[in-house]
C-alpha cells in the first residue's frame, strides 16, 4: 500500500531513505542531504541572504511561496534545519535534487515522453465522417467511443500534460524548476487547441522549455523558435519568400508569401518588449530571415524542417545588423543571437521575472540589477533569478504576501498545505487521468485552463487578471471541495493538519489550522472572524452521532469522535484572503 | 431570508453617498459615477456560432445563378416545395429548419447581414475567433474583448454585478477586460457550495466566508469579496425560478436552450443585465453536412428554435433587447469530396429584436460566380463585421461612437449596415 511518509518525523524519513526507498516507490521521499555520506560539490550559485526585517520563519515561508508552490506540512522546519541559503542554492540547481517519487508518479502518463511523430501516429484525429454520423444520429456515442476510443484521441495528450503539471507542482522537490517551467511556458506560450499543436505541446515543454528553464536564455529562445509547436502556433511554418508559388501539395499553384506573426511576437513578446525599439521594417526583415523554418507534414510527421526553396535568400538588415545573402537556415539563428543579446531583452526579461517573483510593480532598482546580471552572464537565467531572490527587495516587508496567487498557484498550494495526495489514474485504458486532471479542471474553473491560453502573451502575472466576482466564488468553492475531500483522485485528511489538538476545544483546533495552513501568519482580524465562526452550530457538533446524521454517505475519515467540523473550518482558512496571497 | 442587500437598498441611500465609505464594491463605484436612469436598460444578447457556420445554407441565396451549380448534393432547394428554403425577399431564403424564425422576419423584427465577416484572410478557427472576439483582426496581442471595451465606455444602467454575464464556466474573450463580467455555468451554481445536500449547510459556510472578506481592508481582494457576496445574495433574492417560459415559448433541449432560458430569466428579474453572451458549437461541417435534413439541419433547428423561444418568452421586453449572432468565418462555396464544406470567408449574421429594422437583408451581395469569389473559392466579405458590431454597440447600447471599441479601425454611422432603428 501507499505509505504516507509526509507526516512522519524527519528521522523516520531519513531511515526510510537510507534503507533503499524502492520498497515504497510511490511514497513521498524527502531529501535529507545533511545525512548523506558523500560531500556535495560546490553549488552553481552561492547564495548569501540580505539583511531583512522579516523573521526567520517569514523568510522561509516567503521563499517556499515564491520559489515554489507553497509549504507542505513540515517544510518550514525542514528548510530551517537545512538552512534557507542552502535550500535556495539547491533549488537553483534542480538536477541535483533527488525526485524519484514524482518520476514514478509520472509513469502513469505515457504521452509525456513520446516523440511528436509517435504521438501523431498513436493518437489520430477521429474520422470526421464518424463525427458526422454521431451528429446525424446514424451512430450512437457508444459506437463512436468503440471506433475511436477517447483515450486514443489527440486530446489525451494535453490532458495528461495538465495532470502531470499538477502532479509535479504538488509533489516535486524541484519546486523552482516547476515555477520557472510555468513562467517560461507562458512567456513562450502556445495553445494546445490550435490545429496540430495538440500533438506537439508535451514535447515542447519537455524538450524546449524545461531543460532551459534555469539555463541560457539564448538556448531557450532557439529551442522554442525551432520547435514545431511554436512554428505552428505562430504560423511561421507557412511563411515563405514573397514570390513563392507552391510547387505541390494542397496549395499547389497558389502564391505563398511572408507571414509576419512569429517575427513580430519574437520581438514584442519573447525578447525586446513592445517598446524595445524595433520597427515594422525590422518585423519584415526578421520574417524574411525565418522563411523556410517549417514543419515536415504537421499532421503526419510534425518535426522541424528547413525548406531551402521557401527561404528568402536575399540580404537582410535586422536592428542595424547586416545578414548577408544566402544565409539559409543560419539567418534565423543569427536573428536569435542578435535578439537574445540585445540590452532591451535583458531589461524586458528582468522586468517579467521580478514581476513574477517579487511584486506586481517591479522595483526599478532591482530590475536594473537583474538586467545587469543578464548582460554580464550572457543571459544566464540561473544567475538572474539568484540576483532577484537574494535581493533586499525580495525579502522586504512590502513584498511579503504581496502577490495574489494565480489559479494554479492557489490549487497546488492548497493541496500542498493540507498534505493532500494525488492518486494515479484508475484502470489502464480508461479515460480517468487521476487526481492530477481533477485538479487541473479546478484550475480551469478558476480561469486558467492549462496549455489553452489563446493569446501569445500567456497567462498574466498580476492580481487584476485573477480577482473577480465569479473567480473568487470558485476559489471559495474549491477550498470547500478540497477540505471536504470531494475532489476525485485527491486524498485529503484534514485531521492531520490539526494534529493532536483537542477536538473538543474548537479554538485549539482553529489555532492548529492557522499554524499548519497559514504558518501562523493570519492577521488578527482573520483570527477574530474565524473564532466567531466557532459559535456557528454547523462547526461544533455535539456528538459523533450527529456527524453521521449530518453527512449521509460521506466516506469515513481518520478523525474519530470529532466534535468540531474541522473540514469546514479548514475550508474557511483556505478560502481566507491570506491564503489567496503568496 | 430577507433581501436587505439588493440594489434597491443601495440606491435608497444614494449611490454617491457610498463613495465616502472605505473599500466598497467596485460595481457600486462605477454605478455612482454613471448617469443612472430610471428607464429599463438596453440589452444585447450576443450568440457565437463556434466552428464557422455555413452561411450559404443558413441563409440560402436561392436567387444567385451560381448557387445550385456549386453546391451539388448539399444545396438547399428553391422555395416552393415541401423541402425548399423559406423565401425572405425573393433572393434569400431561410434554411427550412429555421421555420421558427420566419414569423419574426414577417413581423419585421429579424434582419440579416449577408457576406459579413473579417477582412483577415485566416482560415484558422482559432485565430479567426480570437480576432472576432477581440475585435482586432490580425492583431493577436489585444488583451481584452470588444464588448468589454464597449461596456467600459457605456453608461451603466445601475449598480449591478450582473451587468455582463457569459453563460459557461470560462469567460469568453469577447467579455474579457476590466468591465468585471461574470461567467457562470448556470445560475444555480452561483453560490457557495458547501457539499452537504439537504442540510442547508451552505448558508453557514457562506456567512463564514462573507465575514472574512467584510473586514475593512482596502484592497482588490476584499473589494471583490464584498462584490461577490452581494452578487450571490442578489441572485438569490431575484428568485430566477419564478420566471418560467411565457407565451408558450419552448426552449430546445440542450445547453444552448438552457443558456438562453437563463438569460431570459436574468432579463425578467431586472438584475441590471446589459450584455449576455452564449455560444453554440457543431458548425464545422467538413463531411456529411446534409441539405434540408442532416447534421447541419439539426444544428440549425436547435439554434433557431432557441432564438425564437427567447423572442416569444420575452414578449414586450423584446422592445429593449437585441440578439446578434456571429461566427468566425463562412464555408467554401463549392461542396468538397466528403459532402461537406471547408473553411471559407464571409458568412451571414442575424440581428433580432424590437429595435431592429427587420424583414430586410443588409449588405451588398458580392455574387457566387467564380470571378466574384474571394481567392477564387469563398464568399467575399462586403460588410466588415466591425461595422455591424459598432452599430449595435452605438445605436442600441448607447456607447459613444467615439469609444475605442475597435482600436485602429475607423467606423462611423455612415458605414453601419443600418439594421437598427
Amino acid at each position: 500500500m501507499r505509505a504516507r511518509v509526509g507526516s512522519l518525523s524527519l528521522l523516520a524519513v531519513a531511515i526510510l531513505a537510507a534503507s533503499a526507498c524502492s520498497s515504497a516507490p510511490r511514497s513521498r521521499q524527502t531529501a535529507v542531504p545533511a545525512l548523506q555520506a558523500a560531500p556535495e560539490p560546490a553549488p552553481a550559485v552561492r547564495v548569501a541572504l540580505p539583511a531583512t526585517s522579516l523573521t526567520e520563519e517569514q523568510r522561509i515561508v516567503h521563499a517556499l511561496n515564491r520559489l515554489g508552490y507553497g509549504p507542505r506540512p513540515g517544510d518550514v522546519e525542514r528548510v530551517r534545519q537545512m538552512g534557507l541559503a542552502k535550500w535556495m542554492e539547491r533549488q537553483l540547481e534542480p538536477s541535483r535534487i533527488p525526485d524519484e517519487p514524482v518520476q514514478v508518479a509520472l509513469q502513469a502518463f505515457p504521452t509525456l515522453t513520446r516523440t511528436v511523430p509517435e504521438l501523431v501516429l498513436a493518437y489520430p484525429e477521429p474520422d470526421p465522417k464518424l463525427l458526422a454520423k454521431v451528429q446525424s444520429g446514424e451512430m450512437t456515442q457508444q459506437e463512436m467511443r468503440q471506433m475511436a476510443p477517447p483515450e486514443r484521441r489527440p486530446f489525451r495528450i494535453p490532458a495528461e500534460l495538465q495532470a502531470a503539471k499538477l502532479t509535479r507542482a504538488v509533489m516535486s522537490e524541484r519546486q523552482l524548476e516547476e515555477v520557472m517551467t510555468d513562467f517560461w511556458f507562458n512567456h513562450f506560450n502556445v495553445d494546445a487547441r490550435k490545429g496540430a499543436v495538440k500533438w506537439m505541446v508535451a514535447d515542447y515543454e519537455r524538450t524546449a522549455i524545461r531543460p532551459h528553464a534555469l539555463g541560457k536564455f539564448r538556448d531557450l529562445l532557439l529551442a522554442t523558435g525551432r520547435h514545431p509547436a511554436m512554428l505552428f502556433y505562430l504560423d511561421n511554418w507557412m511563411s515563405t519568400r514573397a514570390d513563392l508559388v507552391a510547387p505541390a501539395g494542397p496549395n499547389k499553384g497558389r502564391r505563398m508569401g511572408l507571414n509576419e506573426n512569429y517575427a513580430r511576437e519574437i520581438m514584442e513578446l519573447h525578447t525586446l518588449g513592445v517598446d524595445g525599439g524595433y520597427t515594422q521594417q525590422d518585423v519584415i526583415e526578421v520574417a524574411r530571415a525565418f522563411t523556410g523554418w517549417t514543419i515536415e507534414r504537421p499532421r503526419e510527421q510534425g518535426t522541424f524542417l528547413f525548406r531551402p526553396a521557401a527561404h528568402d535568400q536575399g540580404a537582410k538588415t535586422v536592428l542595424g545588423h547586416a545578414l548577408p545573402a544566402y544565409g539559409g537556415e543560419q539567418d534565423g539563428i543569427h536573428v536569435i543571437d542578435i535578439l537574445s543579446r540585445h540590452p532591451a531583452t535583458a531589461r524586458f526579461i528582468a522586468t517579467k521575472l521580478v514581476r513574477r517573483l517579487v511584486s506586481d510593480e517591479p522595483p526599478p532598482a532591482l530590475v536594473a540589477r537583474a538586467a545587469r546580471t543578464f548582460q554580464d552572464t550572457d543571459g544566464d537565467i540561473r544567475k538572474v533569478v539568484a540576483t532577484i531572490v537574494t535581493s533586499p527587495e525580495f525579502f522586504s516587508a512590502d513584498a511579503y504576501g504581496a502577490k495574489i496567487k494565480k489559479p494554479i498557484e492557489l490549487v497546488a498550494s492548497a493541496v500542498r498545505a493540507v498534505g493532500g495526495e494525488i492518486m494515479p489514474p484508475g484502470e489502464p485504458g480508461s479515460q480517468q487521468v487521476g487526481g492530477g486532471l481533477a485538479l487541473a479542471l479546478q484550475v480551469a474553473k478558476l480561469g486558467e485552463p492549462l496549455y489553452q491560453q489563446q493569446p501569445p502573451t500567456g497567462y498574466p502575472d498580476v492580481a487584476e487578471a485573477w480577482v473577480n466576482t465569479g473567480a473568487l466564488l470558485n476559489r471559495l468553492n474549491f477550498a470547500l471541495a478540497l477540505a471536504q475531500n470531494r475532489i476525485p483522485g485527491v486524498a485529503v485528511d484534514i485531521g492531520r493538519a490539526v494534529g493532536t489538538a483537542d477536538r473538543e476545544k474548537p479554538s485549539r483546533v482553529l489555532d492548529a489550522l492557522l499554524v499548519s495552513l497559514l504558518q501562523g501568519q493570519a492577521r488578527p482580524e482573520t483570527r477574530t472572524v474565524l473564532a466567531a465562526q466557532l459559535d456557528n452550530p454547523e462547526i461544533i457538533r455535539a456528538t459523533p452521532d450527529d456527524r453521521r446524521v449530518a453527512a449521509p454517505g460521506r466516506p469515513a475519515t481518520n478523525t474519530p469522535a470529532a466534535n468540531t467540523d474541522v473540514d469546514k473550518l479548514a475550508a474557511l482558512v483556505l478560502g481566507s484572503p491570506e491564503f489567496q496571497r503568496r | 431570508m430577507d433581501c436587505h442587500c439588493t440594489r434597491r437598498s443601495f440606491m435608497k441611500g444614494g449611490a454617491l453617498a457610498l463613495l465616502g465609505l472605505g473599500a466598497i464594491p467596485r460595481f457600486l463605484v462605477r454605478a455612482a459615477y454613471a448617469q443612472g436612469g430610471a428607464t429599463r436598460p438596453k440589452i444585447l444578447v450576443a450568440v457565437f456560432q463556434r466552428g464557422a457556420v455555413d452561411g450559404l445554407s443558413m441563409v440560402v441565396p436561392h436567387g444567385d445563378p451560381s448557387y445550385y451549380g456549386a453546391r451539388g448534393s448539399i444545396a438547399i432547394a428553391r422555395p416552393g416545395g415541401s423541402q425548399g428554403s423559406l423565401d425572405l425577399d425573393g433572393f434569400f431564403g431561410l434554411h427550412p429548419s429555421m421555420a421558427a424564425l420566419k414569423p419574426i422576419w414577417d413581423d419585421r423584427h429579424l434582419a440579416l447581414v449577408h457576406a459579413c465577416g473579417s477582412p483577415d484572410a485566416t482560415r484558422s478557427h482559432f485565430d479567426a475567433q480570437d480576432y472576432m472576439e477581440s475585435g482586432t483582426p490580425g492583431v493577436k496581442t489585444t488583451p481584452d474583448g470588444w464588448l468589454a471595451r464597449g461596456l467600459q465606455a457605456a453608461p451603466a444602467p445601475g449598480p449591478s454585478p450582473f451587468r455582463a454575464v457569459a453563460m459557461g464556466s470560462q469567460m469568453p474573450r469577447t467579455l474579457r477586460g476590466e468591465v468585471g463580467a461574470i461567467a457562470m455555468g448556470s445560475a444555480g451554481d452561483f453560490d457557495v457550495k458547501q457539499g452537504m445536500a439537504g442540510m442547508g449547510g451552505g448558508v453557514n459556510a457562506r456567512v463564514g466566508f462573507e465575514s472574512l472578506y467584510e473586514q475593512g481592508v482596502k484592497d482588490i481582494l476584499h473589494g471583490t469579496g464584498r462584490e461577490t457576496f452581494e452578487a450571490v445574495k442578489m441572485l438569490k433574492a431575484a428568485k430566477l425560478e419564478r420566471f418560467q417560459p411565457e407565451n408558450g415559448a419552448q426552449y430546445p433541449r440542450g445547453k444552448f436552450g438552457d443558456n438562453l432560458k437563463q438569460i431570459t430569466q436574468l432579463i425578467k428579474a431586472d438584475v441590471g443585465l446589459q450584455v449576455a453572451f452564449a455560444d453554440m458549437g457543431g458548425w464545422d461541417t467538413h463531411a456529411a453536412q446534409g441539405n434540408e435534413r442532416g447534421q447541419l439541419a439539426s444544428r440549425l433547428t436547435e439554434f433557431s428554435d432557441g432564438l425564437a423561444a427567447l423572442y416569444r418568452d420575452l414578449g414586450d421586453r423584446m422592445a429593449d433587447v437585441v440578439v446578434l449572432t456571429m461566427s468566425e468565418f463562412g464555408r467554401t462555396v463549392r461542396e468538397n469530396g466528403n459532402r461537406g464544406t471547408d473553411h471559407g470567408h464571409a458568412t451571414a449574421m442575424l440581428v433580432l429584436g424590437g429595435p431592429v429594422k427587420g424583414g430586410r437583408a443588409y449588405g451588398r451581395w458580392p455574387g457566387l460566380a467564380p470571378e466574384q469569389l474571394y481567392e477564387g473559392r469563398d464568399l467575399a466579405v462586403t460588410t466588415d463585421f466591425r461595422h455591424l458590431f459598432a452599430e449595435v454597440a452605438v445605436r442600441h447600447l448607447g456607447i459613444p461612437a467615439s469609444a475605442p471599441i475597435f482600436p485602429g479601425f475607423s467606423t462611423n454611422p455612415a458605414k453601419y449596415p443600418g439594421a437598427l432603428v
